[in-house]
């Protein structure tokens, strides 16, 4: 089980050292450094508006920081000679509105970065593709366009998308955020799974029934810093924080979250 | 002769006329295309002083008249000797590409900007996303208001008529219609119809255009990606 014990957990292979990012006169992220370890589930919460999903942008330069640097491994992400589409293929990005490509089935959605960016020949990448789409439960759907599919299938279906391409980590950007509250299910099913079967991830989402029973760690954010960061276990019973605390509890009220004590 | 057997021996002339228009359009669609999609790539995904150029290029060739476009080019192209059907495409090929170069910045507009951080994401390259991602939805998306354009730039081709030696349809009914005039009575009244004849030339290459198109953009048609929201009654 996950909750507690942290010896599955390898080595670091994400290094986030003090971010900071600006958009205009609001400081979005003001220093922000986390370490990630390989196989480890990383959830971040916290208010919106605190720097959650922007944090997520800079980690793959989505968004550029204003300081601060990012390793993975050993190459550091920010630097400027670091070829970043390169860095990008090896992290997987699935956001909070799918953004599947309108154009093309589920199946090019899936298999189209295969062609592109890793060269596979064409047969080969339709093949990965269709095994992908299985994982996700959504073999039937490989010829479906976007505008086919329910919110649910969509958002599994760009998990797909961003496993083909055999990512070192994948980013969650508040991936539940945008669906009906019966489709939330199959997808957190998804991430569950990818999370129990050894997949590093950062994931930025209020489910807090998912965030305590997948989470390795932990992370809260507010004010665009992290406020306390800790196992499931320290932050659902014992916050050091007393915003923590708090927030936790008006979470729980909005979505129910029984199992709160 | 009867006025009808009069009529049809100056609308034959029209036929042999019609490729000289049609190569107009055609080479002009083709150069207006390409200049003009290069031009709204060039808008929305250059530097600055690549943008302002672009600009300046549109504000041009949008502000003059096309006739005098027309004669520009031809003062500018005669003294190398410039095939005169070259010199009209040219001129209005790189009119049409200043409008149909805001028909296409508007369709890369329309395409949510969620598409290019997805390709992004993937690692793909700027040039990669643009070619495999946003041109693709931007080219269906601009079908529609590029009918227009295609519809305008037909009637345009009339203008060539002004350029000495390109007997083009509108031309070529001038040189009948001189003659036609001087025939009292019967030619006189025949001018009506054989202007409306004309017109419905225009009407025919318009309206069939239109119609390809209209089948092109059902060929070319995504589910859900149109316009949503029909309203029934």
């Amino acid at each position: 089980m996950p909750s507690g014990t942290e010896n599955h957990l390898g080595d670091t292979i994400l290094r986030v050292e003090d971010l900071h990012k600006r958009y205009g006169k609001d400081e979005v992220l003001k220093g922000v450094s986390l370490e990630l370890r390989r196989g480890e589930t990383k959830v971040v919460i916290g208010p919106s508006g605190t720097g959650k999903s922007t944090l997520l942008r800079c980690i793959n330069q989505l968004s550029v920081p204003d300081k601060g640097r990012v390793w993975l491994d050993d190459v550091e992400i920010t630097h400027a000679r670091t070829n970043i589409n390169h860095v990008r293929a090896q992290i997987g990005f699935v956001f909070q509105d799918f953004n599947l490509f309108n154009h093309l089935t589920a199946l090019q959605n899936v298999s189209l970065g295969l062609i592109r960016v890793k060269k596979m020949r064409r047969d080969a990448a339709l093949e990965r593709a269709r095994k992908e789409l299985a994982r996700v439960g959504l073999e039937a759907k490989a010829g479906a366009y976007p505008a086919e599919l329910s919110g649910g299938q969509k958002q599994r279906v760009s998990i797909a998308r961003a496993l083909a391409m055999d990512p070192k980590l994948i980013l969650f950007d508040e991936p539940t955020s945008a669906l009906d509250p019966e489709l939330i299910g199959e997808v957190l099913e998804v991430m569950t799974g990818l999370a129990r079967g050894g997949m590093t991830m950062i994931v930025v989402s209020h489910e807090m029934g998912f965030a305590r029973a997948v989470a390795d760690r932990i992370i809260f954010m507010e004010g665009g810093g992290i406020l306390e960061e800790g196992t499931p276990n320290e932050l659902f019973t014992c916050p050091r924080c007393e915003r923590t605390g708090q927030f936790l509890r008006k979470i729980s009220e909005l979505y129910g979250d029984t199992e709160q004590t | 002769m009867s006025a009808g057997e009069i009529l049809w021996q100056n609308v034959q002339p029209l036929f042999w006329a019609l490729p000289v228009t049609l190569t107009v359009l055609g080479l002009l669609l083709i150069i207006g295309l390409t200049l003009g999609t290069g031009l709204a790539f060039a808008q929305t995904y250059g530097r600055r002083p690549v943008r302002y150029l672009c600009v300046g290029y549109e504000q041009l060739f949008r502000g003059i008249p096309p006739l005098l476009v027309l004669l520009f080019y031809w003062g500018l192209l005669q003294p190398y000797d410039t095939p005169r059907i070259l010199v009209a495409a040219l001129a209005l090929g790189m009119r049409s590409a200043a409008y149909q170069s805001q028909i296409f910045r508007g369709a890369i507009q329309a395409v949510p900007p969620g598409q290019m951080m997805a390709a992004r994401s993937l690692g793909m390259s700027k040039v990669q996303a643009i070619r495999s991602i946003i041109l693709p939805q931007a080219f269906r998306l601009a079908i529609p208001p590029w009918t227009n354009e295609y519809s305008s730039v037909v009637k345009d081709t009339a203008f060539i008529c002004v350029i000495g030696g390109l007997i083009d349809l509108t031309r070529q009914a001038f040189m009948k219609l001189a003659p036609l005039s001087m025939r009292r009575p019967v030619g006189t009244q025949l001018i009506l119809p054989y202007l409306i004849i004309l017109g419905l030339f225009y009407l025919a290459l318009t309206y069939g255009g239109n119609g390809l198109l209209t089948l092109l953009e059902r060929r070319m048609r995504i589910p859900g990606f149109e316009m949503k929201g029909k309203v029934e009654r």
